[in-house]
Formats: C-alpha cells, structure tokens, sequence
C-alpha cells in the first residue's frame, strides 16, 4: 500500500520542529514512532502534505527522576518505558501497561507520547496514565504549558494538544510502593483490547486508582469504585463488590468483538480481577 | 518390478529439512512481484464501493493526466476482448449462472468488484491516479446473507429474476445406497431420537501470506503469464478458452507461491484485466493486490447455513441423516464455486455406517465477495455438522461421546467399506486411532477433572471435545468427476529425465505454492531410483517446462501426482535395465536393482544408473532397438479417492465469568498411511488444526447491511499467530492402515488437520459449559457469544450484537485528532 505524496522533514531540534509545524500547520502531521499513522497514511485514511518526524530530537527521549515525579521524555519508546527502573520503582503500572503494548516489534518503534497524542481509546498507555494523575508538557510557539490528565483527552483521538503544539514530556507523580496490575481482555494476542483495566493500589487497601481503557471516547476513570475501595479490605468479596460500579459513567463502543453491554460486564469482571492483583491477593 | 524390491529405504520415513526452504523464507526468489521486466507498467484497480449499482459514467480524464499516466481502462474499452471468468462446474444443468465480466461495464455487483485499471509508469503513479478516476455510479439494492437471498425479494442479478442458483440432492433411497431418511426421521419420531439443528459455517477469508501478484509480458512468440497462482495448467486453459489466444500461444508460469489454502484456486479478474492490458499496449505489466484488496476481493470461502436432521434408536444407532445446506456462492458463481459444498455431500456421513441419508444443497447468489474453494472445501463444513450432531446426540443417549461414535463407525474388519454416499473406503482403523489419541490426550485424567470442576462450581469450566473424522482426498478419478458435470479430469502428470551426468530432474504438473513438493519428492525419487536425495531436482509450475498438469489442491500432489512419478521412475528403470544388459553382456533376467545399480545374480559385475545416463548421452554403445533415451514420462488417473482419518480430542478451558476461552490440550492421532517426510506432515498437521481451530475462535468475514466488508482488516479478521495457540500433540497410528489404490501406499494430508479440528475444538466449549444450559455456540465462539449463552437461560437482558464496525464514527484508527 502506497501513501499519497508527502513532503517528510526531520527536524533536530524541538525548535526546528515547532517551527515547521507552525508554518505548515493543519497540512502537517506528527510522525513519533509511527505505529499508528504510517497504516493510517497506508490506508489513505489521511493524507498530510508534511510529516514531521520527531525522531531525530534527541532531547525528547529518555526518563528522569524529578523530586516528586518522573519524567517521561515524549519519544521514550514502550520498550524504554516498561525495563525503566525508575519507572518499575515509582509508576509499576506504567511498567506494566507498556509490556502490554502490540508486539515486541511496535514496543520498539511506538512511542510513549506518541501514543498519548494519538488518544486512541483502545491504547494501553491512556487509561494508567490516568490513573497515575500524569502531567502533559505541552510546547507551542508561544511556551510550554502543562496540562493534567483529567483535561488531556478530549475525544476520540483528540487531546488537549493545539494545533501548532507538540507533546515533549509526561510527568508521572511518584506513586512508589504501589502495587499494579493492567489486565488486558484480548482475543488473540496482537489485537488492540476489548477492554482494559489499569490499577494501582497503595497497601491494601487505602488508596485505589484505576483506569479504563476503551470504555468511552477517551480513557476513563472508575472513580466510584475507587471510592469504595478507599479503606477497604483487599477481600475478594469487598473487591467484587467495589467493582460492580466499575462501568458507570461509560459508553463503550459496540463491534465485533462484543457490544456495549458486555464490555460494560467485562469492565466489572476484570476491575475485580485487577484490583485484587494489584494487591497481591490474587 | 519385482528386481526393485529390495533397494533400501533410506529416504522415504525421514525428517527431510525442506531444501526449498532457504530461498522461500529469505524472500530472495521469484515472488511474481519480485518479477522486473524491461519498460514494464504498473496496474492499480478502481474498485467499486458499493455492493450493487449501475456504473452511469466513467470520467477518466483527470486520470490519463497524471503524470506518467500510459493509460486508463474501462470495461467499455475492451468489450468482448477481456475475456470471461468461467465456471468449470456447473452442479445442475439447470444451475443459474451469471455471466463474469472480469471489469464489468454496467454494473457492479459486490463492493470491490473492478470498474476500471489505471497503467503508469510505476506503483504510486497508478494508484494517485486511480484516485482521480470519478465514476458514477446508480445504487441499487442489494442483498446480503443467505436468509434474505433466499426470499428472493431483492435480487443479486436481476436479469436471473432469482438469487436461488441450483439446487442438488443426493437421495441413499433412490441412489440404491440405503434406504429412506425421511422413513428413517418418522420412525425415530415415534420410536427414538431426533436431533434437529441449524449451524452456521461463517465465512471465512483464506488468508494467505503472499498477495495475488500477476505480472504478463506479450512481448515475444507466446505471451508469458506469471501468476500467483495454485493452477497455473487450468489458467492456461481458461486464458485460452475465454480470450481466442490460441493455447500454444499463452505460456502460464507460477514461480514460487506464498500459500493459497485454495485461496489461488481461482481464475480471476485481475489476471484477465492484466492480460487485456498488456495485450492492448503490447508492454509487460504487473499487478500486485494490497492486503485491504486482497481481503475485500480474493475469494472467500465457507458460508453455509446447515440444516440438519440426524435419527437414532434409544441406543444412538444412527437410522438416518438428512442434510439441507444453504450455501453463499457471494456475486457470482467461481471456477468450482457450486462445486465446493456439493464437495461434502459424500462426507457428511463420515466414518459411521448409516443406513439412509439424503443431502440438498441449495445454492444462492448475494452482493458480496465470490467464494470458493478453502482449504478443506466442502468437507470441513460436512466434518464439523456431523461431528457436532454425534456430541449432541451422545448428551441425548447421556453416553461418552467416544462411546456414541463406536455405536455407530465402520470396525477395522468391514474395510473395504461402500458408504450410504456411494463411495469405497478402501482401509482404516479408527479403533487404533481412538485408543492412541485417548491415551496421549489423557482422555481418562482430563473427564475428572472436569467432573472436580463442575462438582465444585468452579470459575473456570472445562470441557472435552471429540472429532473423529475422514475425509476423501487426492482430488480425483476423473470419471467420477466427469459424473458430477466438472470441467476437467483429476489425473496428473510427471516426468523423469536423467541428465548426462548423472543427475535427475523430475517434472511435475502439480504446483506447489508452499507444501514441500521439492523435498517430499526427491525422497520418493531417491528411494525409488536409488540416487542421492541432493542429485534429484523437482520441476514444476511453468506450462513450458511442466507442459501437463492438473495443479495443487484437495490433498492430490502425493497420492496422484507422486503416483505418476513412481510410475515415471519405474518405466526409467524398465529403459535403463535393456542397456544395462547390453553393456553388462547379461540376461535382462539375471539382474537386480538395487541402490541405483543393476548387478548380474551371483557375480560382481554391475553397473550404476548414473553410468548408464552418461552411456545413453554418448550413445556409443546400445542394443538395436532401444530408444536412445532413459526418460519417460507417467500420466497417473487415480481409481479412487482416499481417505485418510483420525482422531482428534480437544481440552478447552472456558472463563464463565467472561466467557473467554483458552486452549488446554490439543491431541490428534492422524491415520494418512504411509509418510514421506515426518517434518513436512507435522508442519501441515500443526497449521491445518491452527487454520481449523480458527474457524472455531477467531475468524469471520462480515458484510454489513450494504453489502460493505467490515472486517476489511487484519484489525478486524482476526488471525491467530504462534502466541494464540499452544503446542500441539501430534501423533499417528502405530500400524497404519496403508493406502490400497497407489503404490507407496501415502494418504493425503494437505487438509486433515484443518477438517478434523474444527468441531473438536466447538465441542469442547460447548462441552465446558453443557451443564449450565447450552447446547449450541455458533462460530467463531468468541468471549461474547460463550458468555451470553451461558446467560441466555438466566433472565438477563441479552440479544445478540450485531456486527458493526469499530466504532460507529469515522474508520478504525482513523486519525482526526491532533495524533501523532
């Protein structure tokens, strides 16, 4: 398969990078990894006149402790992000989200922000990222802005990122000590989830934070669930319990692989399941 | 050949390393679209978007402007000039055909149907440009699914004024075969058990890892066709038949072939449209599909709705089968399109002594994707009705469902056995392959654990299913297929030749296009000849090198087409042993052959078949009226199918909170006689029961309502990979029951594993989850469909999900956002 024509620049430099974008703007697009937009550019399902390749900013990759949070560098691959000891010792679920990204091959390629950007409600990294409270470094011409993760995903692929902006980091409030699991429903193995759950607990339990993936237009937060955890014992019955509530306030997409009401079942079921992981009772 | 008796076999029985393979898998071979000739000019289709519609106007300009643009094609512009895509079997005299335009000019009638070609310079030149062609187009309706095209309200071609294309019945009654089913069903309703049940065979897509490819240069005497194709024999034939070229003129070449699973058992539009341009503009062109292509327009296979009546006494002896099929021939009737499901009429009966049986099948025509043969054809549909029936009815009787088929099979002692569908099973044993494969599965150990589970409620269930199929392969006598009205015979051809140093080549008209042809048959040579496995070269997949041929499918490259080389060997031998005589100054009945050597009896005087070939070559010495050649040539019609089977038991865990279902355990004990290469039938055994366990869980091809491929992906059509299943325990019969209609006594295994596992893996689910309630879960059995059953009975709210594409809005992935 063939894309329409592009002009393809390869910037060093954010600056260099940012000031392409805002010269060509809405005929632009961001290649940060790739993963998604070369099949979509493939496809002929998008057809930008310019591709601006991320790829040879060195200073957007890698990951670093800053105090109270790390930082995730926008072109950290999923690879990176899941062997990080930073990451393993202050963000396990990331850790564990990521090693559940697509194939070894994409984990290799794909990229942390990148994906974020892409806001694909179906992706593995929204919903933990979510659920850690994570902190978008935004970066147009203008300055840097940061933007949390409550107001970063807007839409079905659409987040707070404008236009001439580009996404350079992630910071990760510190959630050291907590125990995670990401439990991803999944028919074969390479295939985008039906459902996801992202949890993170502190002991067991006083504090719970969990996300949703693929549940609605953006990832989402079950925070009624987290309330009921909140002091809680990591029981399989109280946990079960708690989860039942899992699925309020979503609207999951139906197709092939299940309907709306069944994720909705399946958002409880695997919530239960993700929680107890996460506090070692299961 | 009674002197050849006692040469060694160091070949056949051994795990042979494929030799094709190093160049197969690094890629560094003729791919057809490796294939680059001189000026030669790039294909891209339009592609209609609608399932049915009159085409009102073609604008093209735009498109012959692009640059680098030769030309820009429309159905119009050839007329008669692009041949036609035939039908080689018609099932009924009266079947109702449509004509198949490969580039219709008027109208389309399935989403992906050809309406014009673009020729330019290179790839991405075409396909701009194909962007740019603007077509108008009327909608019509159109009809999608068998149910609907039966009501015959809306019409897939209505100049046919029905969408109902033949209707073919095998009645055991009138036959002479058996006795009455219906008889058999009343009786049963008074007397016994009736199972009555719809299944749904899915349509499925095969897949294959290389795309169609075609690349034709009508430069020179003949004009030259590569194609990625099963049939490059049949291809020729039909380029001849349909375009007035005469066949001496057309040379078909398949180099090498990445897979087709019948998926390039097909005559296809982009073979005819290619020929008509390259024709047209007197340069070498080339095509190559892109995978959305090839899963939208290559043929798809199965569709079926089976409606199914079995009879049994209080004991489960089976009385009687009655079979209604209900088969989607999509938007035109294919090259063996009707034939494939009248495929399985012989084989619903399986390996069970039924005394009465009858079969319809009714074929109908829809506004989607043609389809046609997929590896099993016929007899994975007829497998999976009948061995999904026998687990009913073992519930019914409340026995073993191991038990039930015993009641009921053909005992190792009734071979050769006529079967109520009229065909000779020749041998089998499917006690031996019963017992074997319950013992490797742990048949015993497995029943309680399910029994512990069920006992204790637990979470996860387990189930056990059973599939002890046959199948009739090596496709075929050609009187029988002459019987059943199909357009060419089953015979096939080989040649020996014997090089002047020594060496041999082997020429054979069956194709291959991934199976090992190469290496299994230089075993056989090897062995036959007595000649060094490496010294013996297998030709094949060229009109001019391999000149007759009936090509690769139905399990028949061994069991024909290497029965046709045994024979060609054989005559070698019979050619070599006068020379030898001659030179050797000995009685022709005084020698042995042995290891590629004629010794006299009880002298040590010899000579080696490599001697002679450079003996011949010279010519300096031989006996007067010998023919100065070793080569020799066999044509081989088989007398009979043949009919390899097996047992296989499948261990399946199911989530019922979920529904999710995993893979437990997976034994098959395959009865296929005698075996070649060890490796080689293990590589086909483990990816037949992957590509049948898929039909089970994973894959399904889905039109919406307008007729539009929803899973026109590899996003959408899943396809497992390695990590999708678990390891496979393969194993055979210790004593086969060898083949009696050829001579190396081989089976065909081509399509076992993919025919027997399927309902296996199906009853095992059902199986898992018998005790809550269910019966029944229709393919593919996905997390959803397992747990709303389990549910159905409950009172909770569930209806089936209709398919609808991932997400309502906008396309899969599609990236409006601010993405990067």
């Amino acid at each position: 398969m063939i894309p329409v024509k592009f002009d393809y620049l390869a910037p060093t430099s954010l600056e260099e990078a940012l000031s392409a974008l805002s010269e060509h703007g809405d005929d632009a697009k961001i290649l940060a990894g790739g993963q998604s937009l070369l099949p979509v550019l493939r496809m002929r399902l998008n057809a930008p006149e310019v591709v601006i390749d991320l790829g040879g900013i060195d200073s957007l990759r890698g990951i670093r402790d800053d105090g109270d949070a790390i930082v995730i560098g926008a072109m950290t691959t999923h690879h990176v992000v899941r062997d990080h000891e930073l990451v393993r010792e202050h963000a396990l679920l990331l850790s564990k989200a990521a090693a559940e990204v697509a194939d070894s091959q994409i984990r290799h390629r794909g990229t942390f922000g990148g994906a974020l950007a892409h806001a694909d409600p179906a992706g593995d990294l929204g919903a933990p990222a979510l659920a850690l409270g994570a902190q978008f470094v935004i970066q147009g011409s203008g300055g840097t802005r940061t933007v949390e993760a409550d107001d970063f995903f807007v839409d079905l692929f659409e987040t707070a990122i404008g236009d001439d902006e580009i996404l350079t980091e992630v910071r990760i409030p510190k959630h050291t000590g907590w125990g995670a699991h990401y439990e991803k429903f999944v028919r074969v193995a390479h295939q985008w989830p039906i459902v996801a759950v992202a949890a993170t607990v502190k002991g067991s339990i006083d504090e719970a934070r969990i996300g949703l993936t693929n549940m609605g237009s953006t990832p989402l937060r079950a925070r009624a669930t987290e309330a009921a955890l909140a002091g809680a014992s990591a029981t399989e019955d109280g946990v079960r319990a708690a989860a039942e509530q899992a699925a309020e306030g979503t609207n999951p997409p139906t197709d092939l692989n299940g309907a709306a009401d069944y994720r909705q079942h399946l958002a409880r079921v695997l919530t239960g399941r993700a929680v107890l992981r996460a506090a070692g009772a299961a | 050949m009674t002197a050849t008796q006692d040469r060694p076999a160091a070949e056949i029985g051994k795990d042979r390393r494929r030799k094709e393979d190093q160049r197969l898998i690094t890629g560094r071979t003729r791919w057809t679209d490796n294939i680059t000739l001189p000026g030669m000019l790039h294909l891209a289709m339009v592609r209609s978007p609608f399932a049915h519609a009159s085409i009102t106007s073609i604008d093209v300009e735009a498109a012959k402007a692009s640059p680098n643009v030769v030309g820009v094609f429309t159905g119009k512009d050839f007329g008669e000039e692009l041949g036609a895509c035939i039908n080689a079997w018609p099932i009924t005299p009266d079947q109702k055909t449509p004509a198949h335009s490969p580039m219709p000019a008027d109208r389309v009638a399935f989403a992906g149907e050809i309406v014009a070609v673009v020729v330019a310079r290179s790839v991405a030149e075409a396909r701009d440009a194909a962007e740019l062609v603007d077509v108008e187009y009327e909608e019509l309706p159109a009809v999608i699914g068998i149910k609907n095209a039966l009501k015959d309200e809306v019409l897939a071609h209505p100049e046919l004024g029905t969408n109902k294309s033949a209707l073919w019945v095998f009645d055991s009654g009138e036959a002479g075969t058996g006795t009455d089913a219906e008889a058999a069903i009343e009786e049963a309703r008074a007397n016994g058990i009736v199972i009555e049940r719809e299944y749904r065979q899915q349509r499925l897509i095969p897949a294959f890892m290389e795309p169609r490819s075609v690349v034709v240069d009508p430069t020179g005497e003949q004009i030259t066709m590569w194609s990625a194709t099963q049939i490059p024999h049949i291809l020729r034939f039909a380029l001849a038949a349909t375009t007035g070229v005469p066949e001496s003129k057309i040379r078909v070449i398949a180099p090498d072939v990445g897979g087709g699973f019948g998926g390039k058992l097909q005559v296809t539009p982009e073979e005819w449209v290619a020929w008509a341009v390259a024709r047209r503009l007197a340069k070498p062109v080339k095509y190559t599909e892109t995978r959305s292509e090839s899963l939208m327009a290559a043929h798809h296979g199965r569709d079926q709705v089976q409606t199914l009546t079995l009879a049994a006494d209080k004991d489960g002896k089976v009385t009687g089968l009655k079979v209604h099929l209900d088969a989607d021939l999509g938007s035109y009737v294919a090259i063996v399109g009707g034939g494939v499901p009248v495929l399985g009429a012989f084989m619903f009966n399986a390996i069970y002594k039924f005394p009465s049986y009858r079969f319809e099948c009714q074929t109908v025509l829809t506004n989607t994707t043609f389809t046609d043969a997929y590896r099993g054809a016929g007899r994975p549909e007829a497998t999976y009705a009948i061995e999904r029936l026998m687990d009913e009815l073992a519930a019914e009787v409340g026995v073993d469902p191991l038990e039930i088929r015993e009641r009921n099979w053909i005992t190792h002692e009734e071979f050769p056995f006529t079967t109520v569908a009229g065909l000779e099973y020749d041998t089998g044993n499917y006690e031996a392959a019963t017992a074997k494969a319950k013992e490797a599965f742990g048949y015993d150990e497995l029943r309680r654990e399910q029994a512990e589970r069920r006992e204790r409620g637990d979470r996860v269930q387990l189930g056990i299913g059973v599939s002890t199929f046959t199948e009739m392969c090596g496709l075929a006598p050609s009187r029988v297929l002459g019987s059943l009205d199909y357009g060419a015979g089953g015979w096939e051809h080989a040649s020996v030749r014997m090089t002047p140093l020594g060496k041999v080549e082997v020429v054979t008209g069956a194709s291959a296009h991934g199976q090992g042809h190469e290496t299994a048959f230089s075993q056989i040579v090897a062995d036959r000849l007595g000649v060094p496995f490496e010294d013996v070269e297998v030709l094949h997949g060229d009109t001019q090198v391999a000149p007759k041929g009936l090509d690769t499918y139905g399990s028949r490259s061994l069991v024909v087409g290497g029965e046709a080389l045994v024979r060609a060997v054989d005559k070698v031998i019979d050619k070599a042993k006068v020379l030898a005589a001659h030179l050797l100054e000995a009685n022709p009945d005084d020698l042995d052959y042995s290891g590629g050597r004629f010794t006299v009896r009880g002298t040590d005087q010899g000579t080696a078949i490599q001697e002679l070939a450079t003996a011949t070559f010279a010519g300096h010495n031989y006996p007067d009226g010998m023919e100065l050649s070793l080569d020799a040539d066999a044509t081989y019609d088989p007398v009979n199918f043949n009919y390899p089977h097996g047992t296989h038991l499948c261990a399946m865990e199911v989530d019922t909170e979920t529904g999710a279902v995993k893979m437990r355990k997976y034994t098959c004990c395959d009865d296929i006689g005698v075996i070649i290469n060890p490796l080689i039938v293990a590589g086909q055994v483990h990816g037949g029961l992957v590509q049948g366990i898929a039909q089970a869980l994973w894959e399904e091809a889905v039109h919406d309502d307008s007729g539009t491929l929803v899973s026109g992906s590899f996003v959408d059509y899943l396809l497992p990979t390695a990590a999708d299943t678990i390891s496979f325990d393969v194993v055979h019969t210790d004593d086969p029951s060898v083949c009696t209609t050829n001579t190396l006594g081989t089976k065909g295994v081509g399509e076992a594993g993919t025919i027997a596992s399927t309902p296996a893996v199906v009853n095992a689910v059902v199986d898992a989850v018998r005790h809550l309630g269910v019966n029944d879960i229709q393919m593919p059995c996905t997390p959803e469909r397992v747990w709303r059953a389990i549910h159905a009975n409950d009172g909770d709210a569930v209806t089936p999900a209709d398919a609808m594409p991932h997400f309502q809005e906008g396309a899969l992935n599609q990236d409006e956002g601010a993405g990067q």
